[in-house]
């Protein structure tokens, strides 16, 4: 519409000058598309202060205790969270361990070995993993998962390595382990494609070199790929791990839920995110509100610093892909 | 000697590539299982009455989940009218406007926000409005949705408006197009169709959100009339449903997993399939 306006005045008899177009527009839209990039920030810092505020009764009361206390007892106002934090890291981690390898065959498989055809429908599948909806991950990993795991290879665990500690006592289905492959299968798909997209950063004259010295396909990968990515591997496993530290549902669906430290994986327990979510119905103002509060917090100190380091890892990559051509 | 070597390097090849296929199976594996136990056990509960039907009491039958649906839906569009306007202006400065500096910090609060647990959002949400407002609301669990829009919808519209060719934009420059009807009518009409596709993930991403929803909208067995008021969202009552003790509500929470899956991925299918494969990759 603009465009016939303008064209149509272009035809006005020489000598009569067209005003400039006005700036008042531009600046107004400038300036409103500012604001709203720069909400982005806001909600970032709005985030932090909220959390921090929320929790500064707890932090000034309990201190440090906070964080290497056991017991979270709303009924004399006592609170320690170290259940949680050690349910958080062993959970996230086991998932962490359980998935990168399967995500990095994944990968490997995509983008060396598998034809064509069967590439675009596979990296569909694994975004369509990554769509479903964490709540029915957990009421699946509830009903179908647990009972199975519970008959079969948990057993099978116990049998033959009870004599480690984390597979030792008796066996319980909603558990830590559970949590763990839960975890796992939620964090499949994101190390899967970053891990996809820093592999095909790798030059093809890499792999064309390894070939010309006669390595073979494992070879080539070995030695051309991986040693090529292995920052960028460490990025989708930071990645992976904020994912895996802050999942929520399907973990509380899955975990069992006591207030416990426990060698074995067999036992339940809690996650920082499964302990707010179990809260949820119960929180009067007050102390137990700030010591919810501080789980948020540790929770989100947790996941930026991963998120970071993982941005940084898999920016460097990005910066060897810049600097080749 | 030197020909077993060669051999046995060849062997270890093929073994390790089968064993990348394996793991490519394995991770494939837990789709095909949960869309089938779904299938399985959601839809024989599905009927007329699961979209029309008020939550019954535990040990009658019938009943449905029509408040819940229905719910979700008003959720999604109040999280559309938080995180929208916000993700869509928001990347349009970036990719017409921004300095290098100031798109370095946005890009980079924004994948920070992206990565913030969703029950941070609950809680911080429970904060600002929950708390001043002395009560769980619709208008508290949508604001909790559309922040966690903000950081998909505002890279994406970066993105998007980026693969615009800079000859449009040099073009109406040419003709003395003011700048921001540029930007408004040719940049982010050239690239709308992109940008719709990642407003329509980030939608389907928030719609399957519970976690959030715990410490803002309560839930609600009937409808939701004031939006002051708190309201039942569909995967917050599976939670509740699959929690409980009864069979009959196991069953719901089967048909409205199966409901809700079908919802995210057709609508994942969906845009993908209209934009040829060029829409935004939520895994990111």
């Amino acid at each position: 519409m603009s465009l016939t306006a303008v064209s149509g005045k272009s035809r006005l008899p020489a000598g009569i000058g067209l005003a400039p177009p006005s700036k008042t527009g531009d600046k107004l839209f400038r300036f409103v598309t500012w604001a709203m990039a720069l909400m982005v920030l806001l909600l970032l810092l709005l985030v932090a202060l909220t959390l921090c505020r929320g929790s500064a009764q707890s932090l000034s009361k309990f201190g440090f205790d906070y964080f290497v206390h056991t017991n979270w007892d709303p009924v004399n106002g006592d609170y320690g969270a170290l259940p949680f934090i050690y349910g958080t890291l062993v959970s996230s981690f086991l998932g962490l361990l359980i998935a990168l390898p399967l995500s990095l065959g994944t990968a490997i498989y995509l983008t060396e070995l598998a034809p064509g055809w069967i590439r675009q429908p596979a990296i569909s599948m694994i975004e369509m993993l990554a769509a479903i909806p964490s709540v029915v991950f957990g009421v699946w990993g509830m009903y179908v998962l647990v009972p199975w795991l519970q008959n079969g290879p948990y057993t099978l665990l116990s049998d033959f390595l009870g004599f480690l500690p984390t597979f030792s006592g008796p066996i319980s289905g909603r558990c830590m382990l559970s949590a763990a492959i839960v975890i796992a299968i939620m964090i499949l798909p994101i190390i899967t494609s970053i891990a996809r997209e820093v592999f095909r950063a790798v030059p093809l004259s890499q792999r064309e070199a390894a070939y010309a010295l006669g390595a073979t396909r494992w070879e080539v990968t070995r030695l051309a790929v991986l040693t090529f990515s292995i920052r960028g591997i460490f990025g989708a496993a930071m990645l992976g791990l904020g994912r895996a530290l802050g999942e929520t549902m399907a973990v509380t669906m899955v975990i069992g839920n006591a207030d416990v430290i426990s060698k074995t994986f067999f036992s339940p327990g809690n996650t920082l995110a499964s302990k707010m979510a179990n809260e949820y119905a119960e929180t009067p103002a007050g102390l137990h509100l700030s010591a919810l509060f501080e789980l948020a917090l540790m929770l989100l100190l947790v996941t930026v610093a991963t998120n970071i380091v993982a941005r940084v890892m898999i920016g460097a990559m990005g910066g060897s892909k810049i600097g080749r051509a | 000697m030197n020909d077993w070597f060669h051999k046995w390097r060849k062997i270890k090849s093929t073994f390790i590539s089968a064993l990348c296929l394996l793991c490519a199976l394995v991770v494939i594996a837990p789709l095909a299982l949960v869309l089938f136990t779904l299938v399985k056990n959601g839809a024989s509960s599905l009927d007329w009455n699961f979209f029309t039907q008020l939550p019954s009491p535990p040990g009658e039958s019938g009943g449905g989940m029509a408040n819940a649906i229905v719910g979700s839906l008003v959720l999604i569009g109040l999280a559309g009218l938080v995180g929208v306007p916000i993700g869509v202006l928001g990347g349009i400065y970036l990719s017409e406007f921004g300095s290098p500096r100031m798109n370095g910090s946005v890009r980079f609060a924004a994948d920070i926000l992206n990565g913030t647990p969703s029950i941070v959002w609950g809680i911080v949400v429970y904060a600002l409005v929950v708390v001043p407002m002395k009560g769980y609301s619709a208008y508290a669990a949508g604001l909790a949705l559309g922040f966690m829009m903000v950081p998909i919808v505002i890279r994406t519209t970066e993105e998007m408006m980026a693969l615009v060719p800079n000859s449009y934009r040099e073009a109406a420059f040419a003709l003395g197009i003011p700048h921001w009807r540029i930007v408004l009518n040719i940049v982010l009409k050239t690239a709308g169709k992109g940008i719709i596709t990642g407003i329509l993930l980030a939608a389907a991403r928030v719609a399957g959100e519970t976690a959030p929803l715990l410490f803002t909208a309560s839930g609600n067995n009937f409808f939701n009339h004031n939006l002051a008021q708190p309201i039942e969202a569909l995967p917050m009552q599976i939670f509740t449903y699959a929690l409980s003790p009864y069979d009959d509500w196991h069953r719901q929470a089967w048909a409205g997993s199966l409901v809700l899956i079908v919802f995210a991925l057709s609508l994942n299918i969906g845009v993908r399939w209209v934009t040829g494969g060029r829409a935004p990759h939520l895994t990111k």
